[in-house]
Order: C-alpha cells, then structure tokens, then sequence
C-alpha cells in the first residue's frame, strides 16, 4: 500500500500546552482523508507539521516516504496547502497571483501561465482573471486560494477548512471541484468542521479533540458503530419517556430539554413514541455524522 | 521543517524578491515622485535659503559650499529611509495583514530564503531610490564623477544595513504603530546628529564619540567624500563599519523572525 502520509505518534506542544498528543494516522494514495475536530482540537497544527511549517515536538512523519525533516523541500515542492486565510497579493491580479506563486515553485513563466489559464478555466475564474483580487467577492477569493494551491500540480493536496464562510453557492462549486479531482487520483488531506462537508468529500476520517484522535473509519461506518441507523429527537421530553427509556434499556442522551434517542431501527419505535409520549415535538430522521461528532467530543462550547 | 541550529538560504530568495519587484511595478509611478521631489524640496529650503547664513564649510581640508555639503547628506538619508522603512512597515503589512509569508512557507522556499528576499528588496528599493536622487542632485553639478557613481554600490550596502536593523524590528513589535519607538530613538537622532546637516566637529567631543557609533554617520561621510570626489584610505573604516553593521544585525534579523513566524 502506497502512503502519502505515514504519522506515527506525532506531537506538537507549545510550551506547556499539548496541541498534538501524539497521533498516529496513514493517509493512501488517491485518497480523500479529512480530520475533523472542535476549535482547538489539533487540526492546523497536525496540517502545519505535514506542509513543514511547524516543526515537531516529537514522533515521526513520513510524507511520500520522505521523513520531513530531511526532505522537506522535496515534499513540499509536491505538495498544495490551501490555507484558512485569504492570503493572497492584494496588489496583484488574479492571473498574476498564481503566476507569482508559481515562480515560488521555479516553474518557468510561460509554463505558468498556461496552468493559470487552464486552472482557472476549471475553477471558472477565468472571466476574472485580469480582475483586482480585491474586487473578488469571498467565495471567488476562497475559489482563487484553491486553485493557487494547484499551480504546481501536486501529488497531494491540503485543505485547511476549505468552505468556512461561503455561501451554499460557493461552497457546493468547490465541492464539485474537489470531487472532479479526487476523481482523477489526487490525495486529499481535509480539515472541516463542517460535518456534511466531511461525509460528501472524505473516504475515510478521524475526529479529534484535545490533541488526540478519538475514532477512525469511513464516514458511514462511523455512524453505524457510534450512533446507529436512525435518531429520534423528542423536544420537551416527559418524565414517562425518560422512565421508558431507561427500562427498555434503550441508548440515547439527555439534553434537558430534548432527548436524542439512536436507534438500529427507528421506525418501530419512533411510532411507538409518538404515540404513547409525544403527539407533538417528536421527529425521526437519519443518524449523521454530526451525531457522532457530537456524541464523541461532547456538547460544551469550545473557545 | 529547518532546524534552529542552521541558517540556510539558498538562491531561492531571488523568488521573493521578485514578487517584491512584480508589485512594485504596478505602483512604481506613485512611489517615484518622493525621491524626485525631496531633493529638490530640501535643497531650495536648507541650501538656497540657509547657505546665505552659513557661508563655505570645511570640510576635510577644503571649503565646500552648504549646497555641496547637504546633498550627499540627503542621499545618504534616503538610503537609510528606503531600506528601513520597507522592511519595517512594508514588511510588516506584509507579514501580519496580507501574510504574505504564511502563504511564500507553504511552497518550498523556507523562512531564512523569504527574509533574506525581504532584505535584499529593502537594499534594492535603496539602490532605486538613490539612483533617482542621484540623479536630480546631479543636474544641479553636485556630485563628482566618476567617483560618484561607487554611491550606486554604497546604496546597496547601506540598504542590506538598514533593513536588517529594520527586519529586526518588524520581528519585534506587537503592533504597527510601535515603530514609532525605533523611529524617534534611532532613525530620528541619527538624521540630525550624523554629521548631515552640520559638520560633526561642532558637536562637543563626546557627542561626536557617541555619533560614531551611528551607522549614519559612516554612510554620510562615504556618501559626502565620493560625491565630493575626496577618496581616502580612512574611508575604509566607515565601510569596515557598515560591513560589521549588516553582519550582525542580518542574521540578527533572520532569527528574530523565525521566533516571531515559526510556532
């Protein structure tokens, strides 16, 4: 099995504080592999070691079977980080952007500008491209950011949060984009919190929360096994519902004021609640990845 | 990535110099006009208007005129201020607003390769900015040739110094505003007590001793003798000092930088 990263009880600390408590993770070519957590979980730091911006406190990382302290600009010349901010050349247009960033890559200029042309064909800013990239709205700046990250063709791609603060438009056309390119073999490496972002795009997946990796699997696979088929939610629950629960022995978590129920088969039981505890306020639906996500790193706010 | 023991930079920094110069070029028109019009300003003021108080001066054995003596003083002060204010608050602009570096440490140069760029722009923009000046002064028949034209090489030198003095600050302060506190206990006493606008001598003898530990004061009177066309083997001290100035605060600059950048 060919890896793309090989992680092995990779820390990061910054004095007294564990950001990575040493995590071990494979990602396998032409793969899309997301690593899901709550703000301060670990996630950029973890993505910071990968792209060599942040040395580690310890443990050991291979990226395309290059230990990263040695290979470091081998693997970083193949590799494209899309970073959480916007950060590009205010001054510069559109195509002269990625033709910039290309030169950081010592790809020779007219090279550059033909993939500048065509990766904005693909990324369908090509209308744009003699455009100020302060005129550009959020999501064609977040689509930009993207398609910089492409210029020198990488083997693997890094996407920090890639969709934070886009409309539905926006974040639906990156999507596609993605797709489109994990279709044609590129590995993935995601960072979301955003959990239908996660279950669309990932193969395969781990949520982690202070530091540690708490599950690993396919999105699918991770709902059956920590949460079921199916959820039922009663709103403003009875104490006779909360008495069912417990003799039937039956899983779910108590909000206070909403009771989520999860269940192999809800069907049977949902029309057995609704009819004897709740005729309002009681919904069945499927069981998703925020489920889980929310089940394994708990409720409180994280700030 | 690059461990803290090593500095190491390769050719690569040419790269970040480059999207310094690409920028440039969409605003050259608007940055061009100050070293232009400074001169001219500075020497109608001091030149025109103070020289009837001021008469000759002597200067290293001969009388030179006020006008002859304050305009090398003027190139020397611009070199210093392009240089330094590019890598103070260009630099900062580009570190903390537009994260430039953030996004230049994802590709493969490292953060020696990107700070040396940034330096090396500085000592450009300090190459571009005398040339300029340079010129202006010269049509008035105040600078000497051909010794003048070694103020082109000393601008670059003089550039790398201070913007590595520059780098290290941008590495150092929390917020831009805080580049008021540099500014006004070394950039400012260095412009008037450097031997730019009066000759050193006047000062008292220990303030003339405190003057020669400015790098201005040695760049001034580089800049003064070669556009005087006064070349003397002591000169070599000033560049001897200049030198040491770069060497220490250039990697200086650099590992400030990596503490402030590299979490």
């Amino acid at each position: 099995m060919a890896y793309v990263i090989e992680a092995e009880g990779l820390r990061k600390s910054f004095g007294d504080l564990v950001a990575v408590d040493g995590i071990s993770f494979h990602v396998v070519r032409g793969e899309c592999f997301g690593i899901l957590g709550p703000n301060g979980a670990g996630k950029t730091s973890t993505i910071r070691m990968i792209y060599g911006f942040s040395p580690m406190s310890g443990g050991s990382l291979k990226v395309f079977g290059l230990p990263i302290s040695e290979g470091w600009r081998a693997i970083k010349a193949r590799i494209g980080v899309c970073q959480q901010e916007n950060n590009l050349d205010p001054d510069l247009t559109v195509q002269q952007n990625l033709e910039v960033f290309a030169r950081y890559f010592d790809i020779p200029k007219k090279q550059a500008s033909q993939r500048a042309e065509r990766l904005l064909e693909f990324i369908a800013l090509h209308h744009r491209k003699n455009a100020k990239v302060t005129e550009l709205s959020g999501g064609m700046m977040r689509r930009l950011v993207l398609t910089r990250a492409l210029i020198n063709d990488p083997d693997l791609l890094i996407l920090d949060e890639p969709t934070t603060g886009l409309d539905p438009q926006s974040r639906h056309q990156v999507w596609e984009r993605l797709e489109e390119l994990r279709s044609k073999g590129l590995s993935i490496l995601l960072t979301t919190h955003y959990m239908d972002e996660a279950s669309r795009l990932c193969d395969r997946l781990v949520i982690m929360d202070r530091g540690r990796i708490l599950v690993e699997g396919e999105p699918t696979g991770l709902i059956r096994k920590h949460v079921g088929h199916d959820v039922i939610e009663v709103t403003a629950p009875s104490r006779q519902v909360r008495t069912y629960l417990e003799t039937e022995r039956l899983p779910y978590e108590d909000l206070g004021h909403r009771l989520l129920i999860y269940a192999k088969e809800g069907e049977k039981l949902f029309r057995k609640i609704s009819n004897e505890y709740c005729q309002e306020g009681c919904i069945l639906r499927m069981a998703t990845l925020e489920d889980v996500f929310l089940k394994l790193t708990d409720r409180e706010l994280r700030e | 990535m690059s461990p803290r023991s090593s500095i190491r930079i390769s050719k690569r920094f040419i790269r970040v110099w480059q999207r310094n110069l690409t920028v440039y070029q969409k605003i050259w028109k608007v940055v061009l006009l100050p070293p232009i019009l400074e001169p001219i300003f500075y020497l109608l003021a001091f030149g025109v208007g103070l020289s009837v108080l001021v008469g000759a001066i002597h200067y290293h054995g001969s009388d030179v005129s006020y006008v002859e003596f304050i305009a090398p003083a003027l190139i020397a002060i611009n070199m210093m201020q392009s240089a330094f204010f590019e890598n103070t608050y260009a630099s900062f602009v580009r570190m903390y607003y537009q994260k430039t570096f953030d996004a230049m440490m994802a590709t493969p140069l490292n953060l020696e390769e990107i700070m040396t760029g940034e330096i090396v722009w500085g000592a450009t923009k300090s190459v571009i900015a005398t040339a300029i000046m340079q010129g202006v002064i010269s049509l008035f028949g105040l600078v000497q040739y051909p010794e003048g034209l070694l103020i082109i090489p000393l601008a670059f030198l003089a550039g790398i110094a201070f913007g590595s003095i520059g780098l290290f600050f941008t590495g150092m302060v929390r917020a831009i505003e805080m580049f008021n506190l540099p500014i006004f206990l070394f950039i400012t006493p260095m412009f008037v007590f450097s031997g730019t606008f009066f000759p050193l001598e006047n000062l008292p003898l220990w303030a003339q001793r405190l003057a020669l530990f400015f790098p201005l004061t040695h760049l001034v009177n580089l800049t003064r003798s070669l556009s005087l066309g006064l070349m003397t083997p002591d000169l070599l001290w000033g560049l001897g000092y200049l030198l040491l100035f770069s060497l220490f605060f250039f990697p200086l600059a650099i590992l400030r930088m990596h503490r402030r950048l590299i979490k």
